[in-house]
């Protein structure tokens, strides 16, 4: 068989079962390939859907009265009975600091002397809150809860005391898709685009630098097989590997972490299959640029894992980022699944997120099948 | 005694010395070495941010008064919030909010000038996208922090010489709480962790599957200097990546470094250790390159999420908090933290060091154990 025969490209259902054959002994044999499609995306799920949370609660914060009363009891009381705080009693400013520095509490409220006196002079009385502003996400909630609390207080104050105060502005919030802003209900369907990059993406950017690094690549040239079936054979077993992460990961989801899912399953398996040509052409092409395992890993890591953690739009708001990272953005697949995971989940079949972001999807995976084939095509001459 | 030390120290340079020409033989290696953790630092420096700005919003204002255009105004003007669209009617919100064009929407009901003028708390509607719960929360509080400022103003103005209790608030250690000052600390942190958990977890494996590493057994090197000859560039190349990254981190993102040197690089020399010990456990226990990879992979993920790097290990449930105490990178981000940021001194991370340093010994000490003692 020659090279011009390779290029031809032909398919025989019988060199391609073969291949497959190989490439899912080769799967089901060593552990680690299982383990990166099965027992990842598992822990994973269990430690972003028990583990992680962004929300402030039960922040531990230190309460300093310099001179208690019953005013100052009704203030500090206020900050008692609210899930947000563990209040801590400190007897003076100094132990409140060093509490602080050692990271045992994260804010301090500091009531002067003089407070229970100067609430009923004209110009009132301070109330210090000190937060600790490495964390600063979580100093800001403490801030926005904390002056809130003062806020409600002083109306409750103005009753008692019968003091007019001019009427205040209310908020009532209504968060649409997640009413309960549960950080569950958002960080699980992100999670899913991460797992499917790590199985798609991962798993593939070794297989074909494997072939090369062992020299078996050119023991499978000698054969009749032809590069499209190479190429098929090297995708469709890694594509039922990550099918069966995305239903594990799915069904987890909706059973164990009670995650609405109010668009069409049949949608969001369509645009995970989507999503999952996308990272396997991704993996492809790095593993026969590469051609070397260790190099595969560290861009398999650089350009997939990483970027669909930070640069998705999962745990970091891309709105947020400056203009020219938002533009590197667009050409980071999982930003387009992140952003369908999360409206199919939470939303529903939303068409008009749906249809720009599954196009940007199909043209990504177009581009990336295209440029494997055609490398792959030239190497072999 | 001293004549065989030397030889030793001989035959572990010797060791060294390949470990650098495998890793560094050829161009692309040379550079995923060295250009993806400074580029890695540059972007995600710039991308890992829980400050919003530009947050795109729209006003429903039904009230047209006086006080409902202040207070639209004071939303006009907040640098976080950008006025997309003005809308009026009730039909008008969904469609922003589902587009995600808008990630707020603030609505002021007919009756609120009224309200406001007889005395009556007066509600102004926030409707925020949940979809991702944690910028909503961040937008509900920015949002809240306009109103209740709104309020506070009122008061002032009520004549009384304002309210009887006023907040002084102030943010200790990162005074304008930028989450950059926050996170880039935490990404220096991560970064080393992959580069040194990359070098050293391929290092044995990539042996094995040549088979060079039975040779390498043969030879008169001791498993303990197998150990070292494997373990120091690993070590050396951590500590030039972490040096790289630190000085960018303050030269470039302009991150104060408060504490003193000694103690940021005896808690990295600590990390690293343990980090090399994790990366040749896995390394040793491997049989293929791809196992070394995945295996380094199956640690390092769970390794970052629960390092308390982007979500706080306060937060999590207790049970997972006593599984981040094995988690070597949770004490070096708690070091990178407090040197960087608050200047702690060296006494007050000793809780920090030691920890890092059993996990260290330990594993070191299992890698070299298993060198021996799993054979193919």
């Amino acid at each position: 068989m020659n090279a011009a025969h390779l290029n031809e490209g032909g398919i025989s259902a019988m060199r391609l079962r073969g291949l497959m054959r190989k490439e899912f002994l080769q799967i089901l044999r060593d552990p680690s390939s299982i383990a990166i499609a099965f027992v990842l995306p598992v822990i994973l799920l269990l430690l972003f859907g028990y583990g992680v949370s962004l929300d402030a609660k039960h922040v531990p914060i230190a309460l300093v009265v310099d001179e208690p009363g019953a005013a100052t009891a009704s203030f500090t009381g206020s900050f008692r009975h609210l899930p947000y705080f563990d209040p801590l009693t400190l007897p003076d400013m100094r132990s409140a600091e060093i509490a602080m520095r050692e990271g045992r509490v994260e804010a301090i409220v500091h009531l002067r002397t003089d407070f229970g006196r100067k609430l009923y002079q004209p110009g009132g009385t301070p109330v210090q809150i000190i937060v600790n502003g490495v964390n600063a996400n979580t100093g800001r909630l403490i801030l926005g809860y904390g002056s809130g609390i003062w806020i409600n207080w002083l109306h409750q104050y103005a009753q008692i005391n019968h003091i007019h105060l001019p009427a205040s502005v209310q908020v009532e919030q209504r968060v649409w898709f997640n009413s309960e802003l549960r950080s569950r209900n958002y960080l699980v369907p992100g999670l899913i685009a991460v797992i499917m990059t790590l199985i798609g993406a991962l798993l593939t950017a070794l297989v074909v630098a494997r072939e090369w690094e062992r020299g078996t690549m050119e023991a499978l040239m000698a054969t009749p097989v032809t590069m499209n079936e190479i190429i098929i054979g090297k995708m469709a077993p890694y594509f039922v590997l990550g099918s069966g992460g995305m239903l594990i990961s799915v069904g987890m989801a909706v059973w164990l972490f009670d995650v609405p899912l109010r668009g069409s399953i049949w949608l969001l398996f369509g645009v995970a299959a989507l999503f999952l040509l996308v990272a396997l052409g991704m993996g492809l092409l790095i593993s026969t640029l590469a051609r070397n395992q260790f190099v595969a890993s560290q861009i398999a890591l650089i350009v997939t894992f990483l970027p669909a953690f930070l640069l998705s739009g999962f745990i970091f708001e891309i709105s947020s980022m400056p203009q020219v990272v938002q533009i590197i953005t667009h050409i980071i697949p999982a930003r387009y699944f992140v952003a369908l995971l999360q409206t199919l989940f939470m939303a529903g079949d939303i068409w008009s997120v749906i249809w720009p972001n599954a196009l940007a999807l199909a043209v990504m995976a177009l581009i990336f099948l295209v440029l494997v084939r055609r490398i792959s095509r030239k190497r072999l001459d | 005694m001293i004549a065989s030390l030397s030889a030793a120290w001989r035959r572990i340079v010797a060791l060294v010395g390949k470990e650098f020409l495998a890793l560094l033989k050829d161009k692309k290696s040379r550079f995923v070495l060295i250009g993806p953790p400074i580029i890695q630092l540059l972007v995600f420096g710039y991308a890992a941010t829980f400050d919003l700005n530009h947050v795109p919003y729209a006003l429903y204002n039904e009230d047209g008064g006086a006080v409902s255009r202040q207070l639209a105004a004071r939303f006009a003007g907040a640098p976080v919030f950008d006025l997309i669209s003005t809308i009026r009617r009730d039909a008008d919100i969904r469609p922003l909010i589902d587009d995600r064009q808008a990630r707020l929407i603030v609505h002021i009901s007919p009756q609120f000038s009224r309200d406001l003028a007889l005395g009556k708390p007066a509600p102004v509607q926030l409707i925020v996208d949940g979809r991702n719960s944690n910028s909503a929360l961040i937008v509900l509080n920015y949002a809240s922090s306009i109103v209740q400022q709104f309020n506070a103003d009122r008061l002032q103005r009520s004549g009384m010489g304002g309210p009887p209790v006023h907040l002084e608030v102030r943010a200790w250690f990162n005074p304008n709480l930028q989450s950059r000052w926050f996170l880039i600390p935490g990404i220096a942190g991560l970064i080393t962790l992959i580069v040194t958990m990359l070098v050293t977890a391929l290092s044995v494996a990539r042996e094995r599957e040549q088979g060079t590493f039975d040779q390498l057994l043969v030879t008169p090197l001791r498993p303990v200097e197998i150990l070292l000859g494997k373990a120091l560039p690993g070590f050396i190349i951590g500590m030039f990546e972490a040096t790289v990254i630190i000085a960018l981190a303050v030269f470039w993102f302009d991150i104060p470094l408060l504490g003193s040197l000694v103690t940021l690089y005896t808690g990295l020399a600590l990390f690293l250790l343990s980090a090399i010990g994790v990366g040749l456990m896995i390394s040793s226990l491997a049989v293929t390159q791809q196992q070394g990879f995945l295996g380094a992979f199956l640690f390092m993920v769970p390794a970052v999420i629960l390092s308390g790097f982007a979500t706080p290990i306060e937060n999590m449930p207790e049970a997972v908090q006593y599984i981040t105490l094995i988690d070597p990178l949770r004490y070096f981000v708690v070091i990178l933290r407090d040197v960087f940021l608050e200047g702690t001194p060296f006494h007050l991370l000793i809780p920090q060091f030691w920890p890092l340093a059993l996990i260290g010994t330990i594993s070191l000490s299992i890698a070299g154990w298993l060198f021996r003692h799993r054979m193919y």
